[in-house]
């Protein structure tokens, strides 16, 4: 997993509610069996003007002008501020994995899908939940000042505004630790392995029918 | 101390906790692994790339549904990519001794409708799969939700995943449904009440006279749309229904085995007393068929409603969505919906694919034939041996009279992964459980109903009340 200690990285701006990861990344996309690749995809429907299927070229696709990460202002954003219920839907990987891929490394929202929030840990990409006030602030800065950037500092668990505005965000200590040193969960849990060995020996007892 | 149904299963699955806080991150064994083709590749390569073996192979059943075609078979799957995918997904279980239902097997299906089916899930389990649909199989008092491909590759290698405790909420659903009104319109209400992100954070338990009369199969659609809710994990206590149900099925106990698990799944069942986060009561009696109007399930209102006016709305994101749902569905605000016409019907996916939803649509359009206006209307059974037993009823010979097209099963238009499609701007009566922008094909415009509002809706060619045609 890709480590994440802090980032000082330009703006892009979701402005919708209940973004779901049909349109973060659509279905045709899913029959890839590789872990790469996805960001040229990501938003496909919004992104552009016409519809995609794996293998197109992107660079032969026309844009959409109006949606919001193709406006040259936007270009080479590492965060994006999104809306609540942000991910909402399916429990594909592949959702994160393409905003990873396309260069995102920190998601601001109000409010998560839990399975979507999840993924992300899991994959070094690191969701951040504010007050939806202070989210409609950061919605008005990011509009009226063009190369808005956001400082955000997971060992301090702090969002820094350009005007030195400073917002505490809540992270899981354990997942904080993990992405902080990149580690490996499975390798993690493994070094637990003899006393999951143990639970599955006492389970076996206690309900054989599960181990037939 | 009194607890909830998810306590006692949390309880009984808790192997390690990460540290001395109430909320740790705790590492809980799972007890069933459901897998499919689209979510579990890179999980494969990852843990073979660092060497690693699945840590209980009795444990996974796995399968295609996604990809697969609902039509002719013989030939194999003419799109390369699903073809790739399907096959990678062969070769995995092949290489590893996975047992998995091919695509010609009869048992073949999908997932969410064959693991019980089987009897492969069973009450007091936690079963995982890397499908958000997996709330499914909490109707059996399991506990069991959606994982992400990472996740997928830690329960292959270490049979545990680490997760955080939810928090608990129980919905009552008290009374008796009318006419007409199914487990499906209750899942819509309860959306259309609490949001699509009111269960964030949340196991929902599903409970009151109106659930426990629900059978195990409209159990299964309640809890299927749980996430459809924002819970991950949907649950029912575990009743005679639920035995009676399990009772024979291949993977199920059987002899003393079986008296000794019948004997501790009674138990599971939330404490009279238990405290639950958030407490919900609807009254079945006054619940309607429902209808989506809109591009979120949430978005939803009943058969005899018209179509919301944002210009109504007080709060500007939610009239912001609300007017782009209106646009992408092409739909006027006070529309009545029974004026909504159709251009596609189609009976199927893990909300409602089962023979009770078959046999509740087959008696809606026994005799009559679907509106000339409709160009497809589509039943793809949940599973083979779904299809079987509704060729055995005749089923197929009232769709097929009606003119409805009886395909094979599999996940199909539910998110059209495979070639069953909306064309862009075509506008479809569906018994899945998403209605998002593209969802069902690019453009296309999908309405979520049960599967005997579909069937009226097919030989109406618009929505109409179910309650008021006869039989």
């Amino acid at each position: 997993m890709e480590k994440f200690h802090a980032l000082t990285g330009l703006v892009a701006p979701l402005d919708r509610a209940n973004v779901d990861t049909d349109a973060i990344i659509p279905k045709q996309f899913l029959k890839s069996i590789k872990r790469s690749g996805f960001g040229q995809n990501l938003f496909d429907e919004w992104r552009y003007l016409e519809h995609g299927e794996p293998g197109m070229d992107p660079a032969q696709r026309r844009l959409n002008p109006d949606f919001v990460l193709n406006q040259p202002r936007f270009q080479g954003a590492q965060i994006l501020l999104a809306r609540a219920n942000f991910g909402c839907g399916s429990s594909r990987e592949h959702a994160p994995w393409s905003l990873q891929d396309y260069g995102f490394r920190v998601i601001i929202a109000p409010s998560f899908a839990d399975i979507f929030f999840n993924n992300c840990f899991k994959i070094g990409l690191l969701p951040v939940i504010l007050e939806a006030g202070t989210i409609d602030r950061l919605f008005e800065e990011v509009r009226s000042t063009t190369g808005y950037r956001l400082a955000v500092d997971l060992q301090q668990q702090t969002v820094v505004t350009p005007s030195n505005a400073v917002y505490k965000f809540e992270v899981d200590s354990f997942r904080k630790h993990c992405l902080l040193n990149g580690l490996d969960e499975i390798g993690l849990t493994l070094q637990h392995a003899e006393k999951i060995r143990q639970f599955e020996l006492k389970r076996k007892a206690e309900q054989p029918w599960l181990f037939a | 101390m009194q607890q909830t149904l998810y306590d006692k299963l949390w309880n009984q699955h808790w192997v390690h906790s990460e540290s001395a806080e109430s909320n740790s991150m705790a590492l809980i064994y799972i007890d069933r692994h459901l897998v499919h083709e689209v979510t579990s590749p890179q999980a494969f390569e990852s843990l073979k790339l660092a060497g690693r073996k699945p840590w209980r192979l009795s444990s996974i059943l796995a399968v295609a549904d996604h990809n697969v075609p609902t039509t002719d078979r013989s030939h194999g799957i003419h799109d390369p990519i699903s073809r790739l995918q399907v096959d990678t997904l062969d070769q995995n279980c092949d290489e590893l001794g996975i047992t998995e239902f091919k695509m010609n097997d009869l048992r073949q299906g999908i997932v969410h409708v064959i693991g019980p089916e089987q009897g492969a899930t069973l009450p007091g389990m936690t079963v995982v799969c890397g499908d958000s649909h997996t709330s499914t199989h909490g109707a059996f008092g399991c506990l069991a939700f959606g994982i992400g491909t990472s996740e997928v590759e830690h329960v292959l290698a270490t049979q545990c995943l680490l997760m955080k405790k939810s928090k608990v909420m129980n919905i009552a659903v008290e009374g008796e449904l009318g006419f007409g009104v199914t487990a499906k319109d209750v899942a819509l209400a309860i959306i259309g009440r609490i949001g699509t992100a009111g269960g964030t954070g949340y196991a929902i338990e599903f409970s009151g006279s109106a659930i426990r009369a629900l059978s195990m199969e409209g159990r299964m659609t309640l809890c299927n749309m749980a996430i459809e809710a924002g819970a991950r994990a949907g649950m029912v206590s575990v009743d005679e229904i639920t035995i009676d149900y399990i009772k024979g099925r291949p993977f199920a106990p059987q002899g003393d085995l079986w008296d000794k698990a019948v004997a501790y799944w009674r138990t599971l069942r939330s404490d009279d007393d238990a405290i639950f986060d958030r407490e919900i009561i609807l009254d079945a009696a006054q619940i309607k068929p429902q209808v989506t109007w809109g591009t979120s399930p949430e978005m939803v209102t009943t058969i005899d409603g018209v179509v919301p006016d944002p210009a109504a709305e007080n709060d500007e994101v939610k009239r912001h969505d609300m007017q782009q749902a209106l646009k992408y569905m092409g739909l006027m605000a006070n529309t009545p919906i029974q004026q909504i016409k159709l251009d596609k019907v189609f009976i199927g996916s893990c909300t409602n694919s089962r023979i009770e939803d078959l046999r509740a649509a087959a008696n809606v359009i026994k005799g009559k034939h679907v509106a000339a206006t409709i160009k497809l209307a589509l039943v793809v059974p949940g599973s083979g041996l779904v299809k079987k037993q509704a060729e055995e009823e005749g089923l197929d010979r009232i769709f097929r009279a009606a003119g409805f097209e009886w395909r094979e099963p599999g996940c199909s238009m539910c998110l059209a992964m495979n070639d069953d499609r909306l064309e862009a701007g075509e506008r479809c009566a569906s018994t899945s459980n998403r209605n998002f922008e593209g969802r069902q094909g690019p453009g296309g415009r999908t309405h979520l109903v049960s599967p005997a509002m579909a069937a009226a809706a097919a030989i109406a060619g618009h929505f109409v009340d179910v309650r008021k045609i006869n039989n």
